[in-house]
């Protein structure tokens, strides 16, 4: 085990981390937004969105998201001449926003299914109290549905960030130098797969660990009535008697 | 000249590359479950070691599961691909050979499928035996059966039946991450397509037969996990 070699190889590896935090907040950031819409969807009761969001689903989750990036980033190449003239060939040119497009409409079909298995787990009881109360679609939303439903999801949503943060190393795949990318160069230009492999490890298992210590920061926020009652001093006059 | 229409550029015919598809989708079946085998042999060791009273066990077991999940797939498959190579290049030459000597791609996927695989195997097995009754256990143990015969006759198969669900999910993302094994040169179903498309240039029409190969391949999995499922719990009563 060469020290040296690996204190290099961390300050190189350094280098693909902005890109790796950049692609995967981008993708998970654009894939809530329209993970909620596919949530909402499923559940709007209208057959036709209802199906639709369900054959999404069922596409994103049965296909591999390496399959997903090459059809998107090679695949959508044949139709060069047409995406010219609708001038989006800028745009699926660049691995950059090909991956994250990937990533995103991946991303969302997995979430989806955490948003709206959290969305169901609201009480109808309180639902219907909140109702009682003359709370109006949007209040009742905000109030009582939202704060339940993230409550529901956020263990199972963590796991889904830690899985995207993995899952930005296949962006090397199609040329882009994020941390595995960077890895997979350094080893094929040392053969030292072990050390190098060692610290690219680290530095994604320390990613992930300060993923899950936010989320569980974020959890232990939003339910304060799981905590202990805070312990409340004597009032000083009371005190004073002892 | 006319570019030929989609289902001949797929099907059996002469221009057609529907066989070296199949056969290549094939490969990904085989390495994949390849490695979902290896995978369920060091996940039943590592839920051991999890549920050994051994703190060392224990230790290494939990960070087993803990390094394995949280590092990319893609890098085990470098670790594996590039450090198998160098391992039997320096075996190689101690024996005079020289120069660059390749793993071969198959058992390095199969191999890295297994390490990762194994993980989350781990985390199911364990889940299963916790359900199990810790009466059926005391009452193997007091009628005389020896651990190993205790564990083939009462937990082995109480544990698979617990874990069917759970080991559907793992398969699910065994056969995803066989996709990514392409990257070592094995012609699986990927790697196929990236052929097909570079000498076609159709890489549209390939990547989408692809997916829905594995699409296919996906459906019929979890069907079948599905009637494994039903079948493993004939005659347990459930809670409506």
């Amino acid at each position: 085990m060469d020290l040296a070699f690996m204190a290099e190889t961390f300050v190189r590896l350094l280098e693909g981390l902005p890109l790796t935090l950049n692609l995967a907040f981008t993708a998970v950031a654009l894939g809530v937004v329209f993970a909620l819409l596919l949530a909402l969807m499923r559940m709007s009761g209208v057959a036709v969105l209802d199906w639709i969001a369900r054959a999404y689903v069922f596409v994103f989750r049965g296909t591999p998201l390496l399959v997903q990036i090459f059809l998107i980033y090679y695949g959508l190449g044949q139709f060069r001449p047409t995406l010219q003239e609708w001038g989006l060939w800028g745009f699926f040119r660049e691995p950059y926003w090909c991956a994250v497009l990937a990533l995103t409409l991946n991303t969302a079909a997995y979430a989806s299914e955490i948003i709206r298995g959290g969305l169901q787990a609201v009480p109808a009881n309180q639902v219907e109290a909140a109702r009682a109360c003359g709370m109006s679609r949007v209040l009742l939303f905000r109030r009582i549905v939202f704060p339940i439903a993230v409550r529901q999801a956020l263990p199972a949503y963590g796991n889904e960030v830690i899985l995207m943060v993995k899952a930005t190393s296949l962006a090397s795949i199609i040329t882009m130098m994020e941390v595995t990318g960077i890895a997979q160069k350094l080893i094929s230009q040392t053969f030292r797969a072990v050390e190098i492999f060692i610290v690219a490890g680290a530095i994604y298992l320390a990613l992930n660990f300060l993923v899950s210590r936010a989320i569980m920061a974020i959890e232990w926020w939003l339910s304060p009535h799981l905590r202990h009652a805070p312990v409340v001093a004597p009032p000083l006059a009371e005190a004073a008697h002892i | 000249m006319q570019p030929i229409s989609y289902f001949e550029l797929v099907g059996f015919g002469p221009n057609g590359w529907g066989l070296a598809l199949l056969t290549a989708a094939g490969m990904t079946l085989a390495v994949a479950s390849c490695g979902f085998i290896a995978g369920a042999v060091i996940g039943t060791v590592v839920a051991w070691g999890k549920l050994s009273r051994s703190l060392i066990a224990r230790g290494l077991a939990d960070g087993y599961t803990t390094v394995l999940r949280g590092i990319p797939d893609l890098l085990v498959i470098y670790l594996f691909y590039f450090g198998g190579s160098a391992a039997l290049g320096a075996i190689g030459s101690l024996f005079g050979a020289e120069g660059f000597i390749g793993v071969p791609a198959f058992a390095t996927g199969a191999i890295a499928i297994g390490v990762v695989s194994g993980a989350y195997q781990a985390e199911v097995f364990r889940g299963a035996y916790q359900t199990l009754s810790r009466g059926e256990l005391e009452a193997a143990r007091s009628v005389g059966m020896h651990s190993w015969l205790m564990f083939r006759r009462v937990i082995a198969p109480q544990v698979l039946r617990y874990a069917i669900p759970g080991l559907g999910n793992v398969w699910q993302l065994v056969l995803k991450e066989s996709a990514l094994i392409s990257v070592t040169g094995l012609v699986e179903l990927l790697r196929q397509s990236h052929i097909a498309a570079g000498s076609t240039r159709r890489p549209f029409d390939f990547y989408l037969t692809a997916g829905a190969l594995y699409l296919l391949i996906t459906w019929v999995s979890t069907i079948l996990f599905q009637k494994a499922e039903d079948r493993s719990l004939r005659g347990i009563r459930r809670a409506a």
